[in-house]
């Protein structure tokens, strides 16, 4: 978070969103909003809006967003349910991952070039309008194939 | 999507969605499908979130034999691990879910059998996990030193059944066959600082046990080598820089890999690029520093396979294991170790197998296959038993993290949701649910355990733990928890 300098990975996620939130309340809220859409796995586009300095995860979890079982480890590095898919040119942008994320990241399903924990990705304004993708997971893709078998 | 005057829609994952033809309404009268999980793990728990969030109206009820749930989230997960416990939270809600219900106590099998529940509900999920452990089948592996790590992780973890396990920690070198996570865990928490232990849920008897430990020596022995560690790179990278700790890593056992992982998917390449770092390289100063002032140490043994375990001149206990010196023939994760001729003696007074869990058959008339040790199954649906699901290890074996069951789980409920829709699972045949095996139950002088009553027992684990500067402290004692909620 911008505000607080607060490391989305430090602490639980109900202490880093209260902090977020408390920080960001001292300026004006209206000009902090930024749209976010996630892409979810049945292709459904969700919108949601955002804080700055809020992290991915924080605005799946504060906007209740239908993302089956995202942010397990509610943002504490121990899991890679939060793996999200960006766009090249918004990938580069992001904020240096450090090795502790790579260290969850690496064990994550269909893991791409432009992959990145939400928990570990905090909303900027810049990014008003991003677009990010949740992963299929490759279960869901050997049934793909098992269904279509079945249907021909 | 909504729902009006008796139609309902189901919210389906994408395949379903591109069938030709297929209908997302029904217009069939609003029945409720009752649905049973065996085993409250994560498997257990996870299948039922994804029933009760993707059908309106199924009721899910969870099954366990202990009085308390989680399994191997509060059993397995290391106690230095909170954070991978977060999970409990999300399975907290969906136990509130007025659809679901949680009844402890109850062991499927013996106090009532799968058929009951099959005639009780109208699809029964098998969730139960592996509740043993592959064994050695080398000769010494009874002596006295030697235990399974899965009995090691429930006896520091508070699980009823290994309570007792009472370890012999008076060796200072310990040998742990396996190079897992599970390995690393066991060895972890032979070696780390008691500060660090005794702010953790671990139990208090094994604290007190460890505190007493003269290990100072831990080695973990792969047939086969450093390609084909199966420990992840948080874990390593944990164990590098325990405190107190040095990694005794031979460079020799590196050499020339640097230039065979150059082309290897980024997970194993950043592994192997840790331990070659930490074999091969000097180490910073501050590194330096805590090496030269440890007082314990942790390393790894490659191409070694246990041959016997050696017995002390009583016969009784174990005072080091033979091996056999392997070759690799074939590359990565296919490598077969095959043994040289040579063999190597490793002096120590407790070993521990860390080389896999192992699922049980749970009920005569349920299919099992006993060489891979699950329940044979297609995309969750076990063969030849309709109605009959699995999910988690006991669907496709003991590997993974949560989110590999977590995966598997919603695969699985999404072949009981395709089941339903479908008519394979009929839905006019109705069903009793729990009201018919409550009156199995009270016939057999069983009392389950409800997710209310779990929370009386959460309730005094965590004020006992605070006493202590613990998160909790386990109840070890299943009678003790009965006694608790007064059954």
């Amino acid at each position: 978070c911008p505000y607080t300098g607060c490391r989305c990975s430090t602490g639980t996620l109900v202490a880093v969103a209260q902090l977020a939130l408390t920080s960001c309340n001292l300026f004006d809220s209206s000009a902090d909003r930024v749209t976010v859409h996630f892409i979810n796995r049945d292709g459904e586009r969700l919108t949601a809006t955002a804080k700055e300095g809020e992290s991915l995860l924080e605005v799946v979890v504060n906007q209740n967003l239908s993302i089956d079982g995202f942010g397990a480890c509610e943002g504490t590095l121990a899991c890679s349910t939060c793996h999200l898919i960006f766009e090249e040119d918004v990938f580069q942008k992001l904020d240096a991952i450090t090795d502790e994320e790579l260290d969850m990241l690496d064990l994550a399903y269909g893991l791409t070039d432009t992959s990145r924990l939400g928990c570990q990705v905090c909303v900027k304004k810049a990014m008003d309008g991003l677009t990010v993708q949740v992963p299929a997971e490759v279960a869901d893709m050997r049934r793909e194939l098992e269904v279509g078998k079945q249907s021909k | 999507m909504g729902s009006s005057c008796g139609r309902v829609c189901w919210k389906w994952g994408s395949p379903l969605r591109r069938l030709p033809g297929f209908s997302r309404l029904l217009s069939t009268a609003a029945l409720a499908p009752q649905i049973c999980v065996v085993g409250s793990g994560p498997a257990g728990f996870y299948t039922a979130q994804h029933l009760l969030k993707h059908h309106r109206l199924a009721r899910v009820d969870i099954y366990e034999k202990l009085p308390v749930p989680f399994g191997l989230v509060r059993f397995g997960v290391a106690p230095d691990h909170p954070e991978v416990k977060n999970v409990i939270n999300t399975f907290t809600q969906t136990a509130h879910s007025d659809r679901c219900a949680y009844y402890g106590n109850v062991t499927i099998g013996k106090d009532v059998m799968v058929k009951e529940l099959q005639r009780a509900y109208h699809a029964v999920v098998l969730s139960y996990g592996a509740e043993d452990n592959r064994i050695l089948g080398i000769p010494g592996e009874n002596l006295s030193g030697v235990y399974s790590a899965r009995a090691f992780v429930g006896w520091y973890n508070g699980l009823p059944e290994n309570r007792d396990l009472k370890p012999d920690l008076s060796s200072e070198t310990a040998v742990v066959l396996g190079q897992g996570n599970v390995a690393l865990d066991v060895a972890r928490v032979l070696l780390s600082p008691l500060d660090i232990l005794r702010k953790t849920d671990i139990t208090e008897g094994s604290l007190a046990a460890i505190a007493c430990s003269k290990v100072k020596r831990v080695w973990l022995v792969g047939r086969r080598g450093p390609l084909q560690v199966a420990f992840t790179i948080k874990e390593l990278r944990e164990m590098i820089n325990l405190p107190g700790t040095r990694p005794l890593l031979d460079p020799a056992d590196f050499t020339g890999l640097g230039d065979v992982i150059k082309d290897i998917p980024r997970p194993r390449k950043r592994l192997t690029e840790l331990m070659i770092k930490s074999a091969r390289e000097k180490p910073g100063e501050k590194e330096a520093a805590l090496w030269a002032s440890a007082t314990k140490e942790w390393g790894l043994k490659f191409q070694r396979s246990p041959l016997e375990v050696l017995p002390a001149t009583d016969g009784k206990q174990a005072r080091g294991i033979r091996m056999a010196v392997t070759r690799l023939e074939g590359s990565g994760e296919s490598a077969r170790a095959v043994p040289t001729g040579e063999v190597e003696e490793l002096e120590c007074g407790l070993i521990l197998s860390s080389i896999g869990y192992r699922s049980l058959p749970l009920d005569s008339s349920i299919p099992f296959d006993p060489k891979l040790g699950i329940i044979p199954n297609s995309l969750g649906r076990v063969q030849g038993a309709p109605g009959l699901y699995c999910s988690g290890w006991v669907k496709r074996g003991p590997t993974g993290v949560i989110i590999t069951t977590m995966n598997d789980s919603f695969d699985t409920a999404q072949s009981v949701l395709e089941d339903l829709q479908t008519g394979v699972l009929n839905l006019s045949n109705s069903k009793e649910g729990f009201k018919s095996v409550r009156s199995i139950l009270h016939s057999r002088g069983v009392h389950p355990v409800t997710f209310s009553d779990w929370e009386k027992i959460d309730a005094a684990e965590v004020a006992r733990g605070k006493l202590a500067g613990k998160p909790r402290e386990k109840i070890v004692d299943p009678q003790e928890m009965l006694q608790l909620i007064s059954h």
